[in-house]
């Protein structure tokens, strides 16, 4: 009588450690398929993806000037290179740079130079867009925030960011007229 | 669980109650693709539906909550998204020059409405030509409402005296109605074949009117049933170990 | 909640914790041991059934305002950009729209609930009185959320029951000003609404706590209303509970997504989808189901209040209307005062039982009429007369029947305990198999 109790009991208890097994599983997916659409609401919605192309027209801006779209709810900056400036930006030993980079990487055509004119330290704009603004010891851009010098490549030269200004994806379209950024 | 029933039999109840109906007529039940449970859009009805908003009903009545990039949904692609979308002229600015400018519409762009403001459409109207996004959420029984209203012109009855510039309609409320038949036989061409009949262009304006104003209804569905499969299964597993666990106090 | 008995837990990171801050100790008395009548009918489910919806509608409503923009010019575009272009947002909406009703269905039958098995009664009075301030922080939070998407009915909604302060003598228009910091609901009026709609769940939660925790000092009721008197009357709350809510929460969730995924504009108004117009009121405004039998109450009264064949009125028909409806809410806060008969349940009360289930009918035909558009007739009648018999026999239970029943009413015989019950229940439904 006592074996057989006990035969029933353990029976049971391994009946029942199923059960509670297969709730368990059952609340944790339940609780990952639900936890998802929630935090997925807070990336970009459809309307703000769809928004990011715009297009800027480049035939006011002189050779040596530079302008400052918006893309994204961000400053691109578009600098018209001078010879001087491209001649800079090549003659540099790209081994020696802290994020590595040719200009040629980075340009399209020489004479634009297209940049997210963000810093890659913190996110503060860097100077050197408007005439007479710092432009830091390599004449491109020098990030007041917390010091950071890009040279007219836009490459991180000196100072704590760590990496170079970033390029956007862009194209140029009707002879080389507009620009198209995204 | 009978309580539960008792609830929702008192809730549809309440709610059929609500909608008490006006002087229109009934509304004669449609049999639409998208109703039922796995009901789902037709979208060559949509792409004829979208044709027909664009050629008649988009002179007076705007599309405001619905951009060109929505298209894709009716199965059209993105090349094709785009040149439906250059078909249109959206204003945009102001340029560097502090100017608005005209330019023609992306498919991120919104679909242009035909006044500038709710004013210049009443001018031009009489009355105010509804936004189309929601119309089919924002009347009861919208689809079958819409299509009512479209087919439900005709001599005006009962003695309603319809005044000079309006007309007779018998599903509208008060019977009438501002906007003249929009529709008639054989004024939108379709290149499929399908009968080009008011009843015909009806049916297709409210697929896309359907799905303007509701276009995850497919997503939705699906997903509903998931989950309520996946609920009912969990409710299951929780029966049965609530069982073992009583089965010693029983 | 103090320091005094603390148990030893094997876990040394939970020992490290609750000897600093006994937080497991207090969850292991409150919902690990606590005992619990062993004799819950589904009937109990409810309580958590309400609180799991009042989680819902928390997190649905945070991540809902991260992209809701609360003014007149961008609020109903924001709740359709919600529904078209955030990312699952359509989910989000319809899951909070529609799990506002299915929190007032929990609701609801959990206060019938308390009703039908004298819950309120002593020593529970707190307890109830705490629940009927949940119920009023609920309506209040409803109506001001239904405000937000800034369609017809929210407009013309906000409108109707904000001038319910009206009809306070000499001080109501300046509320009502006061109520829409300007000359109408307007911008700053849907500013604040969203301000307080955020707010309000967080006071109901805490209010939910104060009402648990009152709970945790008597003890619930159960379907007999008999105390437990040993531990045989009693169960351990976890696990025969926790298991037994689980099931009942996803039978009910199973429901309401049933609404939110199939149905989801079904208890709403297709008027709130056209944006509110300040120039076009709607041919038949109606608030949401869950009002509609208080919205009967408050049209019932049709006719000012004073001395019969003179021109003296003591209460205009307005302010009389209002008196009524918040006075219905008022004998919910005072009917463990009022019912003061000796036993609970309605099991053993053959006078109550009927009473209460007519009272559950009469408040759904409440419901019925306040649904209805207020020319309406029902067998050749005015629907208001139908409206101020129902509210008269909703008063009548309050404060003339149940002070008869206290007098009259001879109960039935009571159960000697919780186990006797059970076991007698368990005899009466072998007795047939063994026949």
């Amino acid at each position: 009588m006592a074996t057989k109790k006990t035969t029933k009991s353990a029976k049971s208890d391994s009946r029942r450690d199923f059960l509670a097994l297969t709730a368990a599983s059952f609340g944790a997916v339940g609780a990952g398929s639900v936890a998802w659409p929630f935090i997925n609401s807070m990336n970009p919605a459809k309307d703000t993806l769809a928004l990011s192309t715009t297009e800027v027209n480049l035939t006011p801006i002189q050779v040596g000037q530079s302008i400052t779209v918006m893309w994204r709810g961000k400053p691109v900056f578009i600098r018209r290179r001078t010879e001087k400036e491209i001649a800079e930006a090549r003659d540099v030993d790209t081994s020696k740079l802290i994020d590595p980079q040719s200009d040629e990487e980075r340009v399209q055509n020489p004479e634009w130079l297209v940049l997210v004119g963000v810093c890659t330290h913190l996110g503060c704009v860097p100077s050197g867009q408007k005439v007479g603004e710092s432009r830091g010891e390599y004449d491109g851009w020098f990030c007041p925030c917390h010091g950071s010098h890009y040279d007219t490549s836009g490459r991180i030269r000196k100072g704590p960011a760590p990496k170079n200004l970033a390029v956007p994806s862009y194209e140029f379209l009707n002879d080389n007229t507009t620009l198209k950024i995204g | 669980m009978k309580k539960i029933t008792i609830l929702t039999l008192a809730l549809a109840v309440l709610s059929g109650g609500a909608f008490a109906a006006g002087d229109a007529a009934p509304l004669p039940h449609q049999h639409w693709h998208f109703s039922g449970y796995k009901g789902t859009y037709d979208q060559a009805a949509m792409q004829r539906g979208l044709k027909v908003y664009r050629e008649v009903c988009s002179a007076c009545h705007s599309l405001d909550l619905v951009s060109f990039r929505n298209f894709e949904a009716l199965g059209y692609d993105e090349a094709q998204v785009k040149n439906i979308a250059a078909e249109y002229t959206v204003i945009d600015g102001p340029d560097d020059d502090g100017e608005m400018f005209e330019r023609p519409a992306r498919p991120s762009d919104r679909f242009p409405s035909p006044y500038a403001n709710k004013k210049a459409a009443v001018a031009a109207n009489g009355a105010f030509p509804p936004d189309l996004s929601l119309i089919t959420k924002a009347r009861h029984h919208g689809p079958d409402y819409v299509y009512a209203l479209l087919t439900g012109y005709g001599p005006a009855e009962h003695g309603v005296e319809v005044p000079e510039g309006k007309y007779y309609n018998k599903y509208f409320a008060g019977h009438v109605i501002s906007m003249a038949p929009p529709l008639m036989d054989g004024q939108v061409s379709y290149e499929d074949g399908s009968p080009e009949t008011l009843e015909q262009y009806a049916y297709d304006i409210v697929n896309f009117l359907t799905w303007a104003a509701d276009p995850y209804m497919e997503e939705r569905k699906r997903t509903g049933i998931k989950v309520i499969l996946f609920l009912l299964a969990f409710a299951g597993v929780m029966f049965a170990y609530k069982k073992k666990i009583w089965a010693d106090q029983h | 909640m103090g320091s005094g008995n603390r148990e030893k837990f094997d876990n040394p990171v939970v020992e490290w914790v609750d000897s600093r801050l006994p937080v497991f100790t207090l969850l292991k008395a409150e919902y690990g041991v606590f005992p619990t009548p062993k004799n819950f009918n589904y009937f109990w489910n409810f309580g958590a059934i309400a609180m799991v919806m009042l989680i819902t509608m928390i997190l649905t409503g945070i991540f809902l305002a991260m992209s809701y923009n609360p003014s007149t010019a961008g609020a109903f575009e924001s709740v359709e950009r919600i529904m078209r272009d955030v990312n699952g947002g359509w989910l989000l909406r319809y899951m909070h729209a529609n799990g506002a009703s299915f929190f007032f269905i929990a609701v609801y039958i959990h206060i019938f609930r308390g009703m039908y098995y004298g819950s309120y009664k002593q020593p529970r009075e707190i307890l109830w009185i705490l629940g009927v301030v949940i119920f009023l922080l609920m309506m209040a939070t409803a109506f001001m959320g239904y405000v937000l998407p800034w369609g017809q009915m929210s407009y013309w909604g906000a409108t109707v029951i904000t001038n319910l302060f009206s009809a306070v003598p000499v001080v109501g228009d300046a509320i009502v000003t006061l109520l829409w910091g300007g000359f109408s609901v307007d911008n700053p009026t849907l500013n604040r609404f969203f301000a307080l709609h955020y707010l309000m769940p967080f006071v109901i939660f805490a209010v939910v706590f104060l009402h648990v925790w009152a709970l945790h000092v008597t003890g619930s009721n159960n379907p007999t209303g008999v105390e437990p008197k040993t531990k045989k009357d009693t169960l351990p709350f976890h696990p025969y509970y926790t298991i037994k809510d689980s099931f009942g929460v996803l039978l009910f969730l199973a429901l309401y997504s049933a609404f939110v995924f199939f149905a989801p504009d079904s208890l709403g108004h297709p008027d709130n989808y056209i944006p509110a117009d300040p120039l076009v009121t709607p041919a038949h405004i109606v608030p949401e189901w869950y009002f509609l039998p208080f919205y009967a109450m408050l049209r019932a009264i049709t006719f000012p209040v004073g001395i019969p064949f003179t021109d003296i009125v003591f209460i205009e028909a307005k302010l009389g209307g209002v008196l009524v409806m918040f006075g219905s809410i008022a004998l919910l806060f005072a009917l463990p005062f009022l019912d003061k008969h000796p036993i609970r349940s309605a099991r053993y009360r053959p006078l109550f039982r009927p009473a209460i289930i007519l009272f559950l009918l009469n408040f759904i035909f409440l419901g019925y009429v306040g649904s209805q558009s207020a020319d309406a007739t029902l067998f050749g009648l005015p629907l208001s007369i139908f409206g101020l018999a129902a509210t008269a026999v909703y008063y009548g239970f309050f404060i003339v029947l149940i002070p008869l029943l206290n007098k009259y009413e001879e109960g039935r015989e009571l159960p000697p305990s919780i186990h006797e019950s059970v076991l007698e229940a368990q005899q009466k439904s072998k007795a047939p198999e063994a026949a």
